[in-house]
């Protein structure tokens, strides 16, 4: 019931958004985030924009938990 | 760093962690998790001694019988349309019937020629709602924590337009206290750590899990769906299980923030209560439901429709079922007496053989070939 | 089996198998139809056998992206014959309609026939309709049968897949499924998907006429590659392994099913050839794929190996150093949110 993907939002209008998913664009909701920007990467379940994607911090976390050496650490 | 070897960085990692450990076994209990361990083969990344349980916390496979027997009577009467999501549509009930009891699913109604009608998105039902004013529609608003806001702009933007000939059968569930019901106390023993469901923290915000770190004294880690991060979630777990000292961690801050949505927050606050809700294969669990409150109740189906007495759930629907035992890891697939003669995936009884990727499913279509 | 027909049955799934094995086969089931061959392969007077095949068309909207239900029809019924490793030669079109379906549409359709046959090079010989009352039919359904000749000059295939055989795509994959879905319930897809269905005689002949060996070939249809590829595993008794990241997909169907829920294995295909070939003849099969207008984006996507013991199965090689076995899903694919 998680079923989200990220796409592009490359335009807004009254509060729906016209998402670019690579290749292919539709619109979705932007009621649930009133601060989402053209540009944003969202991350959109069953026609509603349920999030502003922060990539950055995704793959920071990521390389830190493949490099660092967690023995003894919390 | 490439995906695969991300994913080979953090399974050997995992690995270290896990060395000269005792068994453990990582319970997660979102569809979506099952679904893309099932797809990447993770599984067979994990070390030997640390096991995952997929609970069907996938909220279709959990809605009992008698709320689909309520959303097929609703499709049997007169000039009316349900909508519902894909995932709903194949969800089997047997229903009381004269002759015996009867196999029936939205599916099948709809083949039989009854309006249900598929949708991706709840707006979508008030689009045709509008477009067909002479005709009661009914959203099956089915999902988590994820999906409830999605119903409560509905109505809102439904009761802001007028909108008048559209209903919500309401089967929303909510994750904490169905979790403290299957982790909870002694039943909870098999499972050491929770994978948490990430989208339903991007709504709520991770601090709804605190409480299994604080309540049940296990670690928690919020995660997300690609294989990478889901192994980046079940390190963070291993790390706390090797130092004993549970937490929760946000293993998924690209979606997830500290306060989670706060618009979903307040949609959520806005339209729905808590409410007791009968989970298929566990029985009913209280708080652990969504109603719509008294101020919204024109728009609740239950209320404007009245009972289906004409249609109902046979009693033996689930009688038999071992799922609640299965979820927790205490029993195995093959230990439930309906395993393949009365519970097959053409035709499940409990949530974990309807899921397409639950633990029965898998083991009939995977197992002992 | 089932006390009463469901949409599952139709879908070419495991419900569809086991209507056909359980009712079916009892029932009128001859050597040729035993064979469960995109077309039956039957003797005919003065020795030379001929191909002979037929198909039901229901797809709704009967106009989508990419196609209608005529052309798909043609192409189709077309397809089936020329995986066989026949010549098509003719077809038969009979049409049941619904009343109050307008007049131009008929004609559009039938226009859409004579081009595809045109195309396939293929003449339409006879035909026949009828109409029911209005909510009986979807505008119109069109049932093609098709006879081929076996005087291409090629080996026919043996339709058996050997251990050790390379498996290749002509194209991309789960167009066909994902552009009438989104055409059905208007998902609003922009631009709007295209179907892929086309005829692939052409294309075959490319390869059959070098002589080169294929031991079996399909055009995937209903049910998807992945359908197609658990048939092919459990009737030759080999283990097939295809790798994720070689499936050609395009991009906005990719998106779309990633969207949906959907898993592209298992996607309608109209425009797409799967064929088995020996190990050693792959690369030149994938050169004479790609020098073809409708086999640019041709891929070496797999292959089959002995089976342990009984029938075959079939895994996806995830790109993660994994192995996910592939299953037939019960009936129809539908999008999911979970």
């Amino acid at each position: 019931m998680c079923l989200a993907i990220p796409g592009k939002l490359v335009s807004i209008q009254n509060g729906v958004g016209k998402v670019d998913y690579g290749g292919v664009m539709k619109t979705a909701e932007l009621m649930l985030l009133p601060d989402a920007r053209v540009g944003d990467t969202v991350m959109v379940h069953a026609g509603f924009a349920i999030a502003v994607l922060d990539k950055q911090a995704g793959d920071e976390l990521l390389r830190l938990t493949a490099e660092v050496d967690s023995y003894g650490k919390a | 760093m490439e995906k695969r070897e991300t994913v080979q960085a953090l399974a050997q990692q995992l690995a270290r962690l896990r060395e000269g450990m005792p068994p453990a076994a990582v319970m997660e209990v979102c569809g979506t998790h099952t679904q893309s361990v099932a797809r990447s083969g993770l599984r067979q990344l994990l070390p030997s001694n640390l096991r995952l349980i997929s609970s069907p916390g996938c909220p279709v496979c959990v809605t009992g019988g008698g709320t689909i027997a309520r959303a097929i009577a609703l499709a049997r009467r007169p000039n009316t349309c349900v909508c519902t999501f894909g995932d709903m549509m194949r969800v089997p009930v047997r229903l009381a019937a004269a002759g015996g009891a009867v196999e029936d699913s939205l599916l099948r109604e709809r083949g039989l020629g009854r309006d249900v009608r598929l949708v991706l998105s709840p707006m979508e039902v008030l689009d045709a709602a509008r477009a067909e004013p002479e005709k009661d529609f009914v959203w099956f608003g089915v999902g988590f924590e994820t999906t409830a806001p999605h119903t409560a702009a509905l109505v809102r933007r439904a009761r802001a337009d007028g909108t008048a000939n559209l209903a919500v059968l309401c089967a929303h569930k909510t994750m904490p206290a169905a979790l403290e019901a299957l982790l909870g106390g002694q039943k909870g023993s098999h499972v050491s750590a929770l994978l948490c469901p990430g989208h339903v923290a991007a709504i709520t915000g991770p601090q709804a899990f605190r409480f299994v770190p604080e309540r049940l004294g296990m670690p928690a880690a919020v995660a997300g769906f690609e294989p990478e991060e889901i192994l980046s979630a079940l390190t963070a777990i291993a790390a706390m299980l090797r130092s004993g000292r549970p937490a929760l961690r946000n293993m998924y801050p690209s979606a997830v923030r500290p306060e989670g949505n706060p618009a979903a927050q307040q949609l959520l606050r806005q339209v729905f209560e808590p409410c007791p809700a009968v989970w298929r294969g566990m029985g009913r669990i209280d708080g652990s439901g969504l109603r719509l409150r008294r101020e919204y109740e024109e728009y609740d189906a239950e209320r404007r429709f009245g009972p289906a007495d004409a249609v109902t759930a046979a009693p033996e629907d689930e009688a038999g079922c071992r799922c609640g035992e299965i979820l927790r890891g205490a029993a195995q697939p093959r230990d439930c007496p309906l395993f393949g003669t009365g519970c097959r995936p053409d035709s499940p009884r409990g949530p974990c053989m309807v899921s397409s990727e639950g633990a029965c499913a898998a083991e009939y279509r995977y197992g002992a070939r | 089996m089932k006390n009463e027909i469901d949409l599952s049955h139709g879908s070419g799934g495991e419900a569809y198998r086991e209507l056909v094995r359980e009712v079916f086969l009892p029932a009128y089931g001859s050597p040729e139809l035993c064979q469960l061959g995109d077309s039956a392969v039957c003797a005919a007077a003065g020795g030379e056998p001929i191909a002979f095949t037929t198909d039901g068309f229901v797809v709704w909207p009967l106009f989508f992206p990419g196609g209608d239900v005529g052309s798909l029809a043609v192409s189709g019924t077309v397809n089936d014959l020329a995986v066989s490793g026949a010549v098509p030669r003719y077809l038969s079109v009979a049409m049941i309609a619904e009343a109050g379906l307008a007049t131009e549409t008929l004609r559009k359709i039938a226009a859409s026939v004579a081009a595809a046959a045109g195309q396939a090079g293929v003449r339409v010989v006879t035909g026949d309709t009828k109409v029911v009352e209005r909510g009986r039919a979807d505008g119109v359904y069109i049932t093609t049968s098709g006879v081929g000749t076996f005087d291409g000059g090629w080996q026919r295939p043996p339709q058996r897949v050997s251990p050790g055989d390379a498996l290749l795509v002509s194209g991309p994959i789960a167009s066909h499924g994902l552009a009438v879905m989104a055409a059905r319930e208007a998902l609003g897809f922009d631009p709007p998907i295209q179907s892929d269905a086309r005829p692939l005689a052409s294309l075959i002949r490319a390869v059959l006429q070098t002589g080169l060996p294929v031991h079996a070939m399909r055009d995937p249809t209903r049910g998807g590659l992945g359908a197609t590829l658990c048939e092919w595993a459990e009737e030759s008794s080999v283990d097939l392994v295809v790798r994720q990241e070689a499936l050609p997909i395009r991009e906005d169907v990719r998106a779309a099913c990633g969207l949906l829920g959907l898993d592209p294995m298992f996607c309608a295909n109209e425009g797409v050839c799967v064929f088995a070939v020996p190990q050693d003849r792959a690369q030149e099969a994938l050169s004479l794929l790609r020098a073809h207008p409708d086999g640019r984006l041709a891929a070496i996507v797999g292959s089959a190996s002995a089976a342990a013991r009984g029938p075959g199965h079939v895994s996806v090689d995830t790109g993660y150093g994994t192995l996910r076995r592939l299953t037939l899903p019960a009936g129809e694919l539908l999008p999911r949110i979970c």
